[in-house]
């Protein structure tokens, strides 16, 4: 499915064996792994000198990004094809609501909490699910989302089908706030939002590293057997079964989180705006497909492509998703591998690299090569 | 009691035009193992294009008749142009496809249509039924339309069980290598299929703008019924998607009658329960 890594193995490596040695690390993604630090100083920074509404886009491009890394962790390497991960990002929100609104707890703690929740819907939903195969998966996960949907809708302590909205006075007592406003000097508004680009990029950072050791650990290597082949997984000794459960759980607690802190950002949520299909699933899908998807890198360049589009031609409305809609199609059927499948194939390069290579170092008297 | 009576007839007058919404999709993946996240929206597109040839002047049977066969020739047109290239052991390129045809067809029917919603004129078959004693009626239409998906499904089992073309149709689902080792051309017959099934839209299209209001947005929303209908009834079977529709809709009646608000709900959590208790429907055939 991926192209082949030819990029000799870092230096070094390999050495300690005198026949061979399994490595996952290339040249590319020690630069990478390099670059990434001051990348995220930089960010972390960034509200010192940059203004709100550029924060504020930021927040957005962080949040769509973890979704898309999520779904493509689901999607890309376990196999699973959800269209209802609008279930969870909903499910998180209504949870954030009810913990803040009904219960008077603190929004940040009730964004960790919403992800339990969250995950704690995920457990039912996918002994459900998981009775459906293939395409049928990905339908059945939709009607969850769907009688979430109905369900809240029905909850008129958060406003039925209409919606309710945040009081001011609950976002502007977070954990964090007086903190923000005192460094910055600024007023209440405004470090909301530095807090929330704060968090988001908490999210993100957090969703990568989480994604990345998973796949380079045992439980990722069985991960990707399951995605290829369950039968084949099962053979040589993958429980499938556990493997999907758990990383559709786990995708489903963080979903849940994205979606908590995507609403308290809103401070207005209502059961169409929580569980819609087009914001969650098919926005992320469109990132994830035209990025590439199974590959980290993919969602990074997706979420840029999907951005650009959105800000030049959102304003078309219908025809915007027209054009989407087009595009994922001519993608599936000329490039399905995406963006970054196109650029690792012609320059063979891999930034998070998850794929086992055997190494086989010059000294045993073969020439040097690696094998997938 | 009485009122319960009616319930249950609704219910299962409703689960007639449930598994025409069904029959296609069932059709489609039981001869290509497909899931067309697009179908919905195809027969909401069959809905609008039999309500613009009313509009353009013509009467509604040759409306329906004109459609009907436009739709298969759609069908035929995407399967061949489209779908057949994505054909293979990965599943996501025709899902993916097939979202993005839905969101193409949904908001290009917003574009065209606008977001009003419509119903075709049927005249007085609008409000004729009939009366079945101590007070009871069925309206006509809805009788018309449960007749309409039976009538559908003896004519597709015939073509499949007693035509040669039928035998390739089967062929093809049991064993598709096979099927080609025997000269026998999937994509064709692929394409038939699609064709068959948007044909089938159409049908539905019709009695959806014939019994109910509808606008641009309701695709996805009969597409969920559909699948409901179809993994209700078990993989593979036409009368098994017939029960299914009409467990769906009976399911959506009975639950409108204990509250109007829980009649969407209640179809899907009786989908959910059939999950729970048997995962394969209540007449499975095939075996994935």
């Amino acid at each position: 499915m991926r192209p082949e890594a030819n990029k000799p193995a870092a230096l070094g490596e390999g050495r300690h064996s005198p026949r061979f040695a399994v490595a996952t690390a290339t040249r590319a993604s020690i630069i990478a792994a390099l670059a990434v630090i001051p990348a995220v100083l930089i960010l972390i920074a960034l509200p010192a000198f940059a203004d709100r509404a550029l924060l504020q886009e930021l927040f957005y491009v962080f949040t769509m990004l973890t979704l898309a890394q999520l779904w493509n962790l689901l999607a890309g390497s376990a196999g699973l094809i959800s269209v209802g991960q609008q279930a969870f990002v909903g499910m998180g929100a209504y949870a954030l609501f009810a913990f803040t609104i009904i219960a008077g707890l603190d929004p940040v703690l009730s964004i960790v909490l919403a992800g339990i929740v969250a995950g704690a819907l995920a457990v039912p939903a996918a002994l459900i699910v998981f009775r459906l195969r293939g395409a049928y998966f990905a339908i059945g996960t939709w009607v969850v989302a769907e009688v979430c949907r109905l369900v809240l809708a029905q909850v008129k302590h958060l406003g039925g089908g209409t919606g309710t909205s945040l009081p001011p006075d609950i976002a502007g007592s977070m954990i964090g706030l007086d903190f923000v406003r005192h460094l910055f000097r600024v007023r209440g508004p405004a470090a909301r939002d530095i807090l929330s680009y704060w968090l988001a990029l908490v999210l993100v950072v957090g969703t990568f590293i989480l994604v990345y050791r998973l796949l380079r650990s045992r439980h990722g290597l069985a991960l990707s057997a399951v995605g290829d082949s369950e039968p084949a997984a099962e053979s040589t000794g993958v429980d499938v079964f556990r493997t999907k459960f758990l990383i559709y759980v786990v995708t489903a607690i963080v979903t849940g989180m994205v979606g908590a802190l995507l609403f308290l950002q809103k401070a207005r949520i209502s059961p169409d705006a929580a569980f819609s299909l087009i914001d969650w699933t098919a926005y992320v899908i469109f990132i994830v497909v035209i990025g590439g998807i199974g590959t980290m890198e993919g969602p990074i360049i997706g979420v840029v492509i999907f951005y650009l589009l959105q800000y030049y031609l959102a304003a078309l409305g219908s025809w915007y998703l027209i054009l989407l809609g087009a595009l994922a199609i001519l993608l599936m059927l000329f490039a399905p591998s995406g963006v970054w499948g196109v650029i690792s194939h012609y320059f063979d390069i891999s930034l998070f690299p998850v794929r086992r290579r055997l190494v086989v170092p010059e000294r045993a008297g073969l020439r040097k090569e690696s094998l997938r | 009691m009485l009122g319960w009576i009616d319930t249950l007839l609704q219910g299962i007058l409703l689960g007639g035009l449930y598994s025409l919404y069904a029959t296609g999709l069932s059709v489609i993946f039981g001869i290509m193992r497909l899931v067309n996240l697009a179908h919905g929206d195809l027969i909401v597109l069959g809905a609008f294009l039999i309500l613009a040839a009313t509009a353009a002047g013509a009467p509604l049977i040759l409306a329906f008749a004109v459609v009907v066969p436009l739709m298969f020739f759609i069908g035929y047109a995407l399967q061949s142009a489209l779908l057949n290239r994505a054909l293979g052991r990965n599943i996501l390129p025709p899902l993916l496809i097939t979202f993005g045809l839905s969101i193409i067809v949904q908001n290009g029917l917003l574009e065209t249509f606008s977001a009003d919603t419509r119903r075709l004129d049927i005249g007085p078959l609008q409000s004729a039924s009939l009366p079945l004693g101590s007070g009871l009626a069925v309206g006509l239409m809805p009788l018309i339309c449960l007749g309409a998906a039976i009538g559908v499904i003896v004519l597709l089992n015939s073509v499949f069980y007693r035509t040669p073309l039928g035998r390739a149709f089967r062929a093809t689902s049991d064993d598709v290598e096979i099927a080609q080792l025997m000269g026998i051309n999937n994509r064709s017959i692929y394409a038939l299929t699609m064709g068959i099934a948007l044909a089938v839209c159409a049908i539905a299209g019709f009695f959806l703008g014939a019994r109910a209001n509808f606008d641009p947005s309701i695709g996805p929303a009969r597409l969920l019924y559909a699948f409901e209908a179809v993994i209700i009834g078990g993989l593979g079977s036409l009368w098994g998607t017939l029960a299914g529709g009409i467990v769906v809709g009976l399911a959506q009646t009975i639950g409108a009658h204990i509250d109007p608000e829980w009649q969407i709900l209640s179809g899907h959590v009786a989908f959910l329960i059939v999950l729970v208790i048997r995962p394969r429907g209540l007449f499975p055939r095939a075996v994935d």
